[in-house]
């Protein structure tokens, strides 16, 4: 089988989407191409479909928090880490979304690896993810509040039990009682 | 960031009144009438490799749905190395793959080492590769006894662990630990190999083949165990590629990736190894593939020992890796780095880095995010426990309750591994 010779998936995205390419970023041989949020599906399919990109693996999707003060055009960022294995290749697509109701459509149907990931997403960050078939929490118990992985989360702790207060601290567990 | 106490409940939380509502487009609705049955499988249950949850639709004996649940041993790591200072969260990814630890120690070191643009010395390179093969032994062995007693062959179970604790002993002499070594570091590994250490690897390396051949013959060609695995829970390789299986559970299928291979790190491409690969993508053919990566990781461990490099056993930029104590008597610019590194840490910038190996289980990931300063803003384990999982539901429909078993144990997971 003639496998098409591969394309630099960044000249090929500033012909096909030139308006949908935010910036493109390069940190130690990582190509990163920042891109509308809207456009994702579009980009997801290009990149999986088109002869000569072919990504058709999907390693991870991962969220960060700029919180508090952020230099960048959002709150959050998504990245979809891609990986092509007819070229090799990785490439990194990210989104930045707001503050408020950050929401990006989903990619579940270009790859079907993206349900779970997505929902990790949406439990530990709170991001939305529109037209997510089955969008719950998936780590947390369903009635938890709050999204841990947000900066402004706070890292609990319990107070620690030693002899002269181990009484009080019991008597607000939630022990099963006699 | 200010720490607030977690506040706790000051009764029991009430008892669940829920009903089959709450599952109104998770599974069928012949559910609903009652036609089909509802059946939990776990947390406890020990065919479930840890704590997993599944919520099983029967009809009959036939699995209509399966809806996993996971989170039981969700601890919060990503979480706690937001506070931690790089080199003292290293300790932390031992806990994820409790049965792999040295992998997710060397994602975790090598994202930090991309992010910062710290080099390894190629003595540690190989100490690496060495470590990563006898975990992937140990944690093949773990899933061979295990998947194999959940099959009825209790006694395969039994070999395994016990050539288990001599990896586990060479772990215990490099790190003092059995399993939780944290032996790797950023820039290398935490000391050099102990004396006893290459005796005993090859001692191990003469004895182990041959063990590997008595598990073949216990099972291989044990016609129960094909009866058993035999075209169970077939994966396309198209749909494992689309579910993002990774590992022996896709190389099962067909699927010629190896991230050693395709994408060599610590020095991977040095080695001469084959890449198993099955034909079916059932249940034995991601059995064959594992048994034979434990032949393919000795060979690489063969060839590692052969050709051990000297020269240091970690990084000598003082800048992120602390000095030894010896120097910390004449040096005063040793000191300074002892007290900056042990105290701050080192500072890595605003930038992201990915970073992907392969590990017993397939590909892990790190994603790592710096600020600046001397601590991570994000770190997000790719892990293929959780992408393996997120496909038992696909794999598993149409299938007879008791094949699951089957198949659970072929996707080879550990639930600390999706958790994290």
């Amino acid at each position: 089988m003639q496998i098409p010779a591969a394309l630099d998936p960044v000249e090929a995205i500033r012909e096909a989407m030139p308006d949908s390419l935010l910036d493109v970023h390069l940190f130690r041989d990582e190509t990163t191409l920042i891109i509308k949020p809207e456009k994702i599906v579009a980009f997801a399919r290009y990149l999986r479909d088109t002869k000569g990109l072919v990504f058709n693996f999907l390693s991870d999707i991962s969220a960060v928090d700029y919180y508090p003060d952020y230099n960048r055009p959002g709150r959050f960022g998504v990245c979809y880490h891609l990986y092509s294995m007819l070229y090799n290749r990785r490439l990194r697509l990210k989104v930045y979304l707001p503050e408020d109701a950050p929401t990006v459509p989903t990619v579940t149907v270009v790859w079907r690896a993206a349900e779970w990931l997505e929902r990790e997403i949406y439990d530990m960050m709170g991001i939305n993810f529109k037209g997510h078939p089955d969008l719950r929490r998936v780590l947390l118990p369903d009635d938890w509040e709050g999204h841990p992985h947000r900066r402004d989360y706070p890292l609990g702790y319990e107070t620690v039990m030693f002899s002269f207060n181990k009484d009080e601290i019991n008597k607000s567990k939630p022990y099963a009682k006699e | 960031m200010t720490l607030t106490p977690v506040p706790v409940p000051a009764q029991a939380p009430e008892e669940w009144q829920g009903s089959v509502e709450a599952l109104r487009g998770l599974v069928s609705d012949r559910a609903m009438t009652g036609e089909t049955l509802l059946l939990n499988l776990g947390p406890h249950h020990p065919s479930t490799h840890g704590v997993l949850r599944l919520l099983l639709e029967l009809d009959g004996e036939e699995i209509v749905t399966c809806l996993p649940d996971i989170g039981y041993l969700h601890t919060g790591i990503e979480k706690n190395i937001e506070s931690k200072s790089y080199e003292k969260a290293v300790t932390l990814t031992d806990r994820m793959d409790y049965l792999a630890p040295m992998s997710n120690n060397t994602v975790f070191c090598m994202a930090i080492e991309k992010l910062v643009g710290l080099d390894v010395p190629e003595r540690a390179q190989a100490i690496r590769v060495i470590c990563l093969e006898l975990t992937r032994i140990n944690s093949h062995l773990v899933w061979l006894g295990t998947h194999a007693m959940d099959m009825g062959a209790m006694s395969v179970f039994l070999y395994c662990f016990r050539e288990r604790e001599f990896v586990l002993d060479m772990f215990e002499m490099l790190s003092g630990q059995r399993m939780m070594g944290s032996y790797m570091r950023p820039g290398g590994v935490w000391r050099d190999l102990p004396a006893e250490f290459l005796p005993a690897l090859n001692k191990f390396l003469d004895y182990f083949p041959a063990k590997i051949d008595d598990y073949e013959t216990l099972l291989t060609n044990n016609p129960i165990w094909i009866d058993r695995t035999q075209g169970i829970g077939v994966v396309e390789p198209e749909d494992a590629m689309a579910l993002g299986m990774s590992g022996p559970s896709l190389r099962g299928s067909g699927v010629n990736w190896d991230i050693r291979k395709a994408q060599p790190y610590s020095g991977y491409e040095q080695y001469n190894f084959n890449v198993p690969l099955g034909e079916h993508g059932d249940v034995y053919d991601r059995f064959l593939v594992r048994v034979q990566e434990l032949r393919e990781s000795l060979k690489i461990i063969r060839q590692a020992v052969d050709k051990l490099p000297g020269g240091p056993f970690r990084s000598t930029n003082r800048k992120f890796v602390p000095p030894p104590r010896a120097e910390l008597g004449g040096s005063m610019e040793a000191v300074i780095h002892h007290f900056k590194l042990w105290t701050e840490g080192f500072p890595a910038p605003d930038e992201e880095v990915y970073v992907a190996i392969e590990s017993p289980r397939g590909e892990i990931g790190c994603y790592l995010h710096g600020t600046g300063g001397n601590k991570p803003r994000r770190v997000h384990f790719k892990t293929p426990s959780f992408m393996h999982i997120s496909a038992l539901g696909v794999i598993s429909q149409g299938h007879m309750i008791a094949d699951l078993v089957g198949i659970i144990g072929s996707v080879d997971i550990v639930l600390g591994d999706s958790d994290r």
